[in-house]
Order: structure tokens, then sequence, then C-alpha cells
């Protein structure tokens, strides 16, 4: 069993009088994938946001521990610090690349705090200084390393808005995984992708996984969730109703009965699958 | 166009519908005239100066109809044309800049006076084009930082005798600073209320400038600024051994300081354009765009968006600044009249004419705008209103802009220009 990475203790997110997320309690552990499912108004994308830093918790805490030991107390930290420090990265449930932008742009800008460390060396590579020459050839690099991960090298000049659907989600991955993440965060990020694209997703993910990089992966393609996940959490109506591998999830009667309704108890897990 | 061309007959009905509009628009405004007589004003009619006008929108309305019906098959279209400009950009930066070296070689002295002014917009639009047309967000005090840049210049020399060249970098660092002063409270704001706000601090720095006369000297101004000097050379005709003329030993005449000046805000432009093109390629103006494209995005990777937002202002600013004190020098006197709302929407309408974040765009716009209205100079009243028609044109038949589109910071292979409908515009 390794160590948790994430451990969100009683998170709790109110909307004026609406409590979206309450008493939220999960770990997800180092190179793992953790899934996050529900159905649709469960609170996922809202726990998401307060890991990421976009939403600001009314209570409760939520601890990142890297490895290597240090560890941050994510509901305190400043958002663009949190990508930034803690090394949390994400993508969106309604894709946000800079469309105007190049492919290969796209992952220079997410190398943003390697190129420039401050505003100071930022302004000094104005005159050639700071040794930024470097710094940009091994970003282009890492790049390119990325681009090929998600097979868009051959597109790496074109602006991002123009790609097709399922490769903007790749790119928003590889994006993401340009901060040097330690935990990334995927909001469905197989939504709208043909069963072919799926099986190309899962894939990557496990490859990202596998170089040490932890998944947190909120989807509703219980075919993706069941074959790569290690830990599944299970949301409704912003409480968490199951928690386990993806086997003892499946066969939770609580799951079944949040995804098909009260009552339905004699439904089968294969039916739970179709419904998502 | 993407209109489908119309049969005869709808064009004909289509250019009478439309001279039925001129003429209900018309009829009082044209048709009729209050004449003052000696027992009070008598109504004079002017049906025939009417009816031009209502037959001169019948006809064009047919031709232009006309035109999109039975367009030879090899006639460039908008699109067509829009991509040749894209391509001559290659060699029409590099003529202009040739151009703009050599002027002062063959042209009079008013032809530079008209340079030296519309270098200056040039340099406010590309100023205003780091703000605006990179980082995207909507400027309307741009103003405000060029009156800081001119009064700093203008009570440094006056009161305390520094001269041009000490004062510019100060100068725009005050202007830089009020650039981030400005940033603070607005970082919050997108859009509308970012402009509005904006607007509403351009005209507060004027107030305090017409208003706080112990200092600033209130509505009269401030006279008497020096001129700047070459290497501590006057532009003068007194005959001092530290003139100009004296030191070359050549006779003196008003064309020299006009020749000077010239080249000094060509230095200055040059400069604004060197950074902001620089910058670009690097990831501070990146960021900038990255922004303009999706904030929330930006901070999802990191990106620190208050820091990139005020670095933006002050750096806009300081070159706001730097071209302030350039005025102000080159006035010899300074005024709050000098730095109303108008001027900021002048130097606004310059960037967006000219394409957002396009340099070459910028340039093309100011030329148009300050050197026509300089050249239409006889039309007098009418100049204004030419002036006006020909924006509205502009911006329907290219509404990105005279050079839209986006050249790549970077790339693997050779750059491909993006289509200007996918580039953001900003939302503040």
């Amino acid at each position: 069993m390794t160590a948790p990475l994430l451990s969100v203790e009683h998170l709790t997110m109110r909307f004026g009088g609406l409590t979206a997320v309450s008493a939220l309690s999960f770990a997800a552990r180092a190179n793992q994938i953790t899934a996050v499912i529900g159905p649709n108004g469960a609170g996922k994308t809202t726990v998401f946001n307060c890991i990421t830093g976009f939403y600001r918790p009314t209570s409760g805490t939520i601890q990142l521990h890297h490895p290597e030991g240090s560890s941050y107390a994510l509901q305190s930290l400043a958002g663009h610090l949190i990508a930034r420090r803690a090394k949390v990265a994400r993508t969106f449930q309604n894709i946000r690349l800079f469309a105007g932008m190049t492919v290969l742009e796209n992952l220079m800008v997410a190398q943003h705090n390697t190129l420039m460390p401050n505003v100071v060396s930022g302004l000094l590579a104005v005159f050639g200084l700071g040794g930024y020459r470097h710094t940009q050839k091994l970003a282009i690099e890492k790049a390119t390393t990325w681009l090929e991960a998600v097979g868009l090298i051959g597109r790496a000049d074109d602006p991002a808005g123009s790609l097709p659907y399922g490769q903007q989600r790749r790119l928003e991955i590889a994006r993401a995984m340009c901060t040097d993440p330690a935990l990334l965060c995927l909001d469905e990020p197989a939504a709208g992708l043909n069963p072919r694209e799926s099986d190309e997703l899962s894939e990557l993910l496990i490859r990202i996984r596998g170089g040490g990089c932890s998944i947190l992966l909120i989807e509703h393609d219980m075919g993706v969730v069941m074959r790569i996940s290690d830990h599944v959490v299970v949301l409704d109506h912003g409480k968490k109703i199951s928690d386990g591998t993806p086997a003892e999830v499946r066969a939770d009667p609580k799951v079944i009965a949040a995804y098909l309704g009260e009552g339905d108890e004699d439904e089968t897990p294969a039916d739970a699958e179709e419904a998502a | 166009m993407s209109a489908r061309p119309l049969a005869p007959a709808a064009i004909l009905r289509d250019a009478g519908l439309s001279a039925l509009v001129a003429f209900g628009l018309f009829v009082a405004l044209i048709g009729l005239r209050l004449v003052p007589t000696d027992n009070g004003l008598a109504l004079e009619q002017r049906w025939r100066a009417l009816l031009a006008i209502v037959g001169a929108v019948f006809v064009g309305r047919l031709l232009m109809l006309g035109w999109r019906a039975w367009r030879p098959a090899g006639a460039p279209t908008p699109r067509v044309l829009a991509e040749s400009i894209r391509r001559s950009a290659r060699w029409v930066a590099p003529l202009f800049l040739l151009l703009a070296l050599a002027l002062p070689l063959f042209a009079g002295r008013y032809v530079i006076d008209v340079g030296i002014l519309v270098l200056t917009y040039v340099m406010l639009g590309w100023g205003l084009n780091i703000v605006v047309g990179l980082a995207g967000l909507l400027d309307l005090g741009y103003v405000a930082f060029y009156a800081v840049g001119a009064y700093s210049y203008a009570l440094f020399s006056t009161t305390f005798h520094f001269g041009f060249w000490t004062t510019l970098p100060v100068a725009g660092l005050l202007a830089g600073l009020w650039g981030v002063l400005l940033g603070f409270p607005v970082l919050r704001l997108r859009g509308d209320y970012l402009a509005i706000v904006t607007l509403a601090f351009g005209e507060i720095i004027r107030v305090v400038l017409i208003n706080w006369t112990s200092f600033t000297g209130g509505p009269n101004g401030v006279s008497d600024i020096p001129r700047p000097t070459l290497f501590g050379l006057k532009f003068n005709g007194s005959g001092d051994p530290d003139t100009f003329a004296a030191f070359f030993g050549v006779d003196y005449s008003i064309t020299q300081r006009f020749v000077f000046l010239y080249y000094v805000i060509l230095g200055l432009a040059l400069l604004t354009n060197w950074v902001s093109l620089r910058l670009r390629r690097l990831p501070l103006g990146r960021a900038w765009e990255a922004l303009r494209e999706d904030e929330i995005a930006c901070r999802a990777l990191g990106i620190n968006v208050t820091v990139t937002k005020l670095t933006a202002f002050a750096i806009g600013a300081t070159f706001g600044g730097f071209a302030g004190a350039f005025f102000a020098t080159r006035q010899g006197f300074v005024s709050p009249e000098s730095f109303t709302f108008i001027e900021s929407a002048l130097v606004l309408a310059i960037v967006v004419l000219g394409g957002l974040g396009s340099q070459l765009g910028v340039a093309l716009a100011a030329l148009v705008m300050i050197g026509g209205t300089e050249l239409f100079r006889d039309f007098a009243e009418y100049r204004m209103l030419v002036f006006g028609i020909a924006l509205v044109v502009m911006m329907v038949l290219r509404p990105r802009g005279l050079v839209s589109g986006r050249v790549p910071s970077v790339s693997l292979g050779k750059p491909k220009e993006i289509a200007a409908d996918l580039v953001a515009q900003g939302r503040g």
C-alpha cells in the first residue's frame, strides 16, 4: 500500500443555501489512478475546483503530500501556486486551450514558470540576458516529447483551435503534463470521444501513471473507469456513498441505487454501466 | 462576401428600398433649410440636393449589388485581398522603415513636422498594442500615461533644470508606476467594466492636472519647456559655441531642429517596436497572449495572472510615458487640454483599425489616420465626416483590422500564420 498523496478531510462547499459537497473525505494514493464518479450534479467538478483552487472550500482540509516529504494545504494556497508549488495540474470539462496559439505555443505557455522564474528575469531576457536561450531549448524538447506521446507532433505548428475534438482533449492533457505535475486532475477526459479514442486515452493515462504521476479522474465512461482505475470514489448529492476498488464499487448496491434510482435493487451492474 | 447574388428584379427592388430609406432620412435634413431673412426665419426648399443624395444612394446600391451578381470569375474577393496584404507584409515593413529613415533627406519642414506627429501616434499605438492587442485588456484611458510622461518632463525640466535625456527614463518609470497603480484596482474587472474604469482613470488624471494649480499650473499648463539637445548641443540661432549650427560650422536653420526631433521620435518608436516584438517571443509576452486567450487556463497552469496583467499595464504605460516626454519637449508647452479622452479614443482606434497585435497594421493605421487628416485639411469641416465614413467602411470590410492574423511566437518547422477568427480578442 502506498502513502496517500492527496487527503481530503470533511470537505464542505456551500453556494448560498445549496450544499454542493458535504463533509466529504477520501484519499488518493501516489502512483495510482483514482476515479471520482457519480450521477450528474453529484458535486464531482466542485470537488475538483476546490482541489485546484478555483473555489475556496467552506470548511474542511485538502492536504497534498509529495513523496519527497513536502506537504501543502491546498484549501488555503493561492490559485496559481497550487499548480506552481504543489504541482497539481488539471484539465477542464469544456476544453480550455489557447485556441489562437499553436499547439507548440500551448505547451510553451505551460512551462512558463520554468522559462521565467520571476518578472526581472523575464525582462532581462529582452536584452538576451539570463540564459534564456538554453532554457527555451529544453522547453521545446520537453514539448516535443509530450507531443510525440500524445501523437500530435505532426500538428505542432497548427493553431490549437483548428484541431479536431479528440486531439484537443489529448493536447490539453499534454499541456497539463508539461507543468511536471505530481497529481493530474482530469475532468471527463473521455467525454465526446469515440471507442477507439477512449482506448487510446486509457493507454495514455496508464503510461502517465507509469511515469510517476498520480491521476485523479472524473469520468462518466464506465468502460474507461473500470479498466484503468486503481481506486474509485462514488459521490451522490455531495456525499460519498462508496469507496473501494472498481470491483467493490461495481457490486455496491448503494451505487446501483444512485445510478438507477431507489427500489431497483434487482438491477445488474451492467445496466448501471449503460445508464452512465 | 458570402451574400448570394440576386436576380435583376430583386436588385432593383433592393436599390429602390435603399433610396426610400435615404429619402426618409434626408427629407428634413437636406430637403429643408431655415434661412434668416429680414423678417424672421424662412424655409428654403432644396429638392434638387435631396434628389441628388437619394439618386446617389439608388445608383450606388444598384452598382454594388450588380457587381456582386455579375462579378467576373477572376476578380479578387476580400479574402484574396487579405491574403495578398499578408504576403506583401514581408517587404512592406522594411520599405516603410527605409522611407521613414530617408524622409528628412527629401522632405520639407511641413512634411517632417507631420512625420513627427504620425510617429508619435505610431509609438502610442505600439505602446497601447501591448495592453490591448497582446494582453487583451481594453484600456480607454491610455492618454493618462501620455500625460504623466509629458508633465514629468515638463516639471522636472522647468523646476530642476533636468535635461531631456536624463528625464526620459524617469518619465517612463513614473508612467509605468501609474500603470501599476491603475492595474491594481482593475485586476478583477473584465471587458466593459475594465474599459469604464480605465476611462475614468484617464479623466481623473486630467482633472487633477487642471485643479492642482500650485503644482501643474492648472489650465495654464507649463510653458518654456527646454528643447532636447544632441550631446549637449542646442538647436537655436544664437550663435553660441554650444549650439549645433556653431559647433558644426553650418548656417542655422529651424529645419535642423525638426530633423533632430524626427529622428528622436523615430528612434523611440523603433525601440517600442523592438521591445514588443522581442517580448512576444519571450515567456512574458506569450503569457500575455495566453491571458487574452483564456485567463482560467492560465491560472490552472500556475501563471500568476496578477503579475502578468500588471506587467502588461506597466510596460504599455512606460512607452506612453516616453511618448509623453517627447510630446512635451516638442511642443515646449503642455496643458491638460492636450490629454482629453479623444486622444485615448484616437490611439485605440489606430490599434483596432490596424489589427490587434499587429505591429505593421498599427503603423499603417497611424499613417492613414493622422497623416490622412493632415492631408485632407483643405476639406475643412468635411474632413471628419469623410474620416468617419472611411472608418465604418473599413471595419465592415475588414472587421479584424488592416493586418489581421497572428504569427506564432515559436515553431518547430516553418511558422504558419494563424487566421484571425481563431484568435481571441480578449475580454479584459
